[in-house]
Order: structure tokens, then sequence, then C-alpha cells
């Protein structure tokens, strides 16, 4: 009531703040989520400087000092089936598994985000066209047509990427196709076109900035759920080759020596894990400080 | 109700017949021939081209696809590379133990993750919530195969209280229902479990927080209702999606056996499908993919259908 009796007696236009920066003081005010912003942080940090920090080199290894236990002198955590620092194995490993979690997801949000929108704004023929074709590729568990797709590809990083990209976009055209047709319905939408603005500019102007929100959300959910699976194709022996350090990989050549150093052995896993639930903290944070539902 | 069913499967088949032809082409996207796997190296040109005709790989891609589909649809998957048995044979064993395995994981993390969702859901905002919800997220996010190997570290390396590895003593794959086989089923099944747990839980706290704040809910309140009546209609409002998320479930873990397969080394579709891929045995794993994802296919379609016919508030559109 007080600030409508100034703005009265001095006529002053106050521009209140936008939707964007109240999720964002909603979201600094969630202590979870920004503890679990900070970890990821942290792990992307680490990958980025990982020469820098990384005590040893995390290729040489030497056999005679091989699975030594964690907290022994000279490696902290221990080393692995070849001799190899696995402090420094671990710090290294973070840049490929970030990458692989994380890269498939963007890949698929700009590919699903294209083809939600575009079905859901053209409707019609299109949208049948684009929307049964996604079914077909929804219609396969995700696990198993990561698994078939790098399977018949064959190992490596390229052929993982690719899988779990075309993974990925099937649920994030869905989303972003129900968003879509959802904004497209209402008024001022109607009304922009009423006043003859061209499609493509009802499309950047006022579809784009209300449904690219919400599918970026509903994406930072997925990082978790890629970040396991693409360290699974790399335990499966398919993703990632030896012998680069990737935990899913480390997990898969560890697994022998769970009888002789078996937390050495589980540590890389441990890492998957809490990158995983960080990324997962997060979204959840950023879903509730946009109250959007699961 | 016989309309919908009659649409739902309408939509169903186009979907089924895509799924197939994904299939089709897996085999068709893998670097080189199909028959480099197969043929010796020094295969002189005379035998490849012989042997490609005799495989029918000579001829164009749509003919292939027909010949195929006629005799998938007649339950002739092709012979498998790597043995010269029957893939469908070679299937049928298996995805008897991925059933079990799956069945028994969905059963353990529907009525965990019903229990946890329940509580926290009902205890919205208290300590109970929040340890019931950082189960149901840590359920979410862990690597379900790190889980199986600590899960082996603590109970087969270091207490020793129940077998690491197969289905059975000494490797035998044949499963009899008695203590001998079913120590071997423990840790798959927990492991495999967390991943519904945590879904489940997830859902069904939103569920029951969301009935709990419903007008009529607080309206019975006033009106005197019990705790013993509030519960049958939070139970009776969640039943239907809560089940239709443990069907899905059921169909993901199926697909998805084959992390947890290859730490326990079960001898399922997913232990199947890894040999397919490594001996790069492309009639196997063409058959289980297909299987598989037919499975799921047909899976939705039964939990769409018994979903509306509980719920009548569900649309069918």
């Amino acid at each position: 009531m007080s600030s409508l009796a100034t703005s009265r007696s001095t006529p002053r236009f106050e521009v209140s703040p936008g939707y964007w920066s109240g999720v964002l003081a909603r979201l600094a005010r969630d202590p979870v989520a920004m503890l679990a912003l900070l970890v990821i942080l942290a792990l992307v940090l680490m990958a980025v400087f990982a020469p820098y920090i990384a005590p040893a080199d995390p290729y040489r290894g030497q056999m005679l000092r091989r699975l030594r236990p964690i907290g022994t002198p000279g490696f902290p955590l221990g080393t692995d089936e070849l001799g190899r620092d696995m402090l420094s194995r671990l710090i290294h490993g973070a840049r490929l598994s970030l990458l692989m979690g994380v890269i498939p997801v963007f890949i698929a949000f700009f590919f699903g985000a294209f083809i939600g929108i575009t079905a859901g704004f053209v409707g019609g023929k299109v949208n049948s066209v684009l929307m049964r074709t996604v079914d077909v590729f929804f219609a396969f568990p995700s696990v198993l047509l990561a698994i078939a797709l790098s399977g018949a590809l064959g190992a490596g990083i390229f052929n993982g990427l690719l899988s779990l990209s075309i993974v990925f976009i099937p649920p994030i055209a869905r989303i972003a196709e129900s968003v879509t047709t959802g904004v497209r319905k209402l008024d001022y939408v109607e009304a922009a076109r009423a006043s003859g603005a061209s499609a493509m500019t009802i499309v950047r102007v006022h579809v784009l900035g209300n449904v690219l929100g919400p599918i970026f959300v509903y994406a930072t959910g997925l990082i978790s759920v890629s970040l396991i699976l693409a360290s699974g194709l790399s335990f499966l022996g398919l993703g990632v080759k030896p012998p680069e350090p990737e935990w899913g990989l480390m997990l898969n050549t560890l697994r022998n020596a769970i009888y002789v150093q078996p937390w050495v052995a589980a540590l890389p896993g441990l890492m998957i894990f809490i990158t995983s639930i960080s990324f997962n903290l997060f979204s959840d944070g950023l879903r509730s400080a946009m109250d959007l539902k699961s | 109700m016989l309309s919908y069913i009659a649409r739902r499967l309408a939509y169903t088949l186009p979907v089924a017949f895509g799924v197939s032809l994904v299939c089709f082409m897996l085999v068709h996207i893998a670097p080189g021939d199909p028959l480099t796997s197969v043929l010796p190296p020094d295969a002189s040109a005379q035998l490849q081209a012989e042997m490609r005709r005799l495989y029918g790989f000579d001829r164009p891609l749509p003919v292939q696809y027909f010949i195929w589909l006629a005799k998938t649809v007649q339950g002739d998957l092709g012979v498998s590379i790597a043995t010269g048995r029957p893939v469908a044979t070679e299937l049928g064993k298996a995805l008897g133990n991925t059933l079990m395995l799956a069945v028994l994981a969905t059963l353990i993390g529907f009525l965990l993750g019903g229990l946890f969702g329940f509580v926290a859901g009902y205890f919205r905002g208290g300590w109970i919530d929040r340890v019931a919800s950082l189960i149901s997220i840590i359920g979410v996010s862990v690597p379900h195969y790190w889980l199986g190997m600590v899960l082996v570290i603590v109970f087969s390396v270091q207490l020793n209280w129940l077998p690491a590895t197969g289905a059975g003593p000494g490797g035998s794959a044949d499963w009899v229902w008695d203590w001998v086989h079913v120590r071997h089923l423990i840790l798959p099944a927990i492991t495999m479990s967390v991943i519904p747990m945590g879904i489940v839980a997830r859902t069904v706290r939103a569920l029951v927080a969301d009935i709990l704040s419903q007008e009529f809910i607080v309206g019975q309140r006033a009106k005197g209702l019990l705790d013993a009546g509030v519960f049958r209609h939070v139970v009776k409002n969640a039943a239907p999606t809560a089940l239709a998320v443990m069907g899905l479930q059921l169909g993901y873990l199926l697909g998805g056996s084959i992390l947890i397969e290859t730490v326990f080394s079960w001898p399922g579709t997913g232990f199947l499908l890894g040999q397919a891929i490594f001996q790069r045995d492309l009639p196997l794993l063409q058959g289980t993919i297909l299987v598989l994802a037919l499975f799921f296919v047909a899976l939705n379609l039964i939990v769409d259908v018994i979903q509306t016919m509980l719920d009548p508030r569900v649309q069918r559109t």
C-alpha cells in the first residue's frame, strides 16, 4: 500500500524484480541446493586444474607397488591394479566422467528442445510425424537403448557420447512439446498473431522465453542419470577405453581387486555417487525454486 | 472402455513397428559388415560373396527388413553366431532368470519406497520426512553397479555370508527354489530394488502430500474422521498412480538389468546382451534387444489400461 501511495505522490516507474531474479533469490536461500552447487563447482575446478592438483602422473604405474591400501605414505588413497596413484587417477577421472555425463544432456537439450518446440508450435501433421518418431525411441528403456546403440557402434568416447545424446533427446522433446503446446494456446500468443507478428517473431519473443526455462530445469534433472549411465557404459567396457582415467572404467578394471583391496576398488564409485547426488539435489532445489512440479 | 483399449492398441502397434525397425537397423549401423565377425579375416572374396548371399545381405535393406520381420513374427529370431543355437532358446532361459530378479526387486522397491514415501508425505516437513527423502534421493542417485560391488565387499568378501556371483552353486544355471539357490538371489535383488525404491518413494511422497492438502480431507477431518479413515482415503487415491509407476519400473529394470547382472554374473538377459556385444553376435544382440523393448512396450500398454480401469479420473485420450 505504501508504495502505491508514494508512487501516487511522485510519479516514478519501479521495475518489479523479474521472475528469474526471484528464482535465484529463493535458490540462494536453500542450503541443500547451495551445498550441492558448491560440491559441483569444486568437482569442475578439480577437473579443470587436474594436472596442477594431482600429486602424481595418472598413467605411470609400477607393478612392484600395485594395490596398496588407503593411507600408504606417498599414496594417500592407495594404488590401483597397475600400481598407479589412485588419488591422481580419481582427480584426472573427473575430466572424462563429467564430460561424458554432462555433454550428452546439453546436446540432447539442444536437439530435443528444437524438435519439441517445432512440433508444439507448428502442430498438425508436423507434430504427429515428429512426436511419433520420438515415441519409438521413448519406447526403449533408457539403459537398454544406450547399451544397444553403443554396443552396435562399438566402444569409444565419441560413440558413447552419441548413444547417450540419442537416449536423452526423446524425454526432452516430449517435455518441450507439451510445454510449447500449452504456451501456444495462451491469449498473448493469440494477441501477437492477431496484431500481425510473424511466426518467427512469436517463437523468438513469446515462446522461447517461456518454454526454455522449464525444459532446462527438466534437463538438469537428467544429468545425474546421464553421469551414472556414462560411467556405466565404461564400466561395461563400452565407453572410455583404457588406460584413460575415468571413474566407471576404473571401477571395471578394479573389480577383480575387491578380494585384495576392497575399499580402494570402491573409491571410483563413491566419486560417481557424490557427483550424481549433487546434481540431483541441485536440480531439486532449482525445481522447487521455480515452483515446478516434477 | 473397450474403445479406449482399441485406441490404445492402435497407438501401440505403429510404435512396436518402429521399435522393430530400430532393432533391425542396429545391425546395419554397426561398423563393417554384419559378417565380419563370422568370417575368418583371410576369407576369399568369393567365399565372402557366397556367405553374403546365403545370409541375404546382398539384397536391398527394405527387402531384408521384411524377410526378417516375417520370420520374427513367427518366433524365429535367427541363430546365434557364437553358439549356433536358436536365439529364441538362448533368450527363453535368460528371460526367466531376469524376470525373477526384476519382479522380486520391484516388489521390494515398491514396499520400501511406498513406506518411505508415505511416511515422508504424511509427516511433511518434519525430521521423518527429511530422513525418508534423503533415503529416496540416495536411491535415485547411487550408481547401482557400484552399490552391488559394495554389497559384495561387505556381505561376501568381509562377512562371507552370501555368495558374490552366479545363480547357483558351482555356476550352475538351473534354478531350484531352495536356500542354496535363493542365497544367490538376495544381493542382486536388493541392489536392483534401490532404483524403484527411490522413484516410488518420491512419487508416493508427492501424492500423499497432495491428497492430504485437498479440501475433502480437511473437511472429513473437521467432521471427525479418524486417522485410519484418512489413511484409507489416501491409499485409495494414491494407489493407481503408485501402481502405474511400479509397472513401468519393472520394465526399466528388465531392460536395464545388464549392469547389475554383469556385477553379479547373473545368467539373465543383461548378461546375454553383454556376451552378444563383446562376441559381436549380432543376431543374438538384435533378438535380445527386440524382445526386451517389446516387453517394455507391452507393459506400458497394460499399465495404461489397468490405470484407466482403476482410476476413473484418468482421462481416456
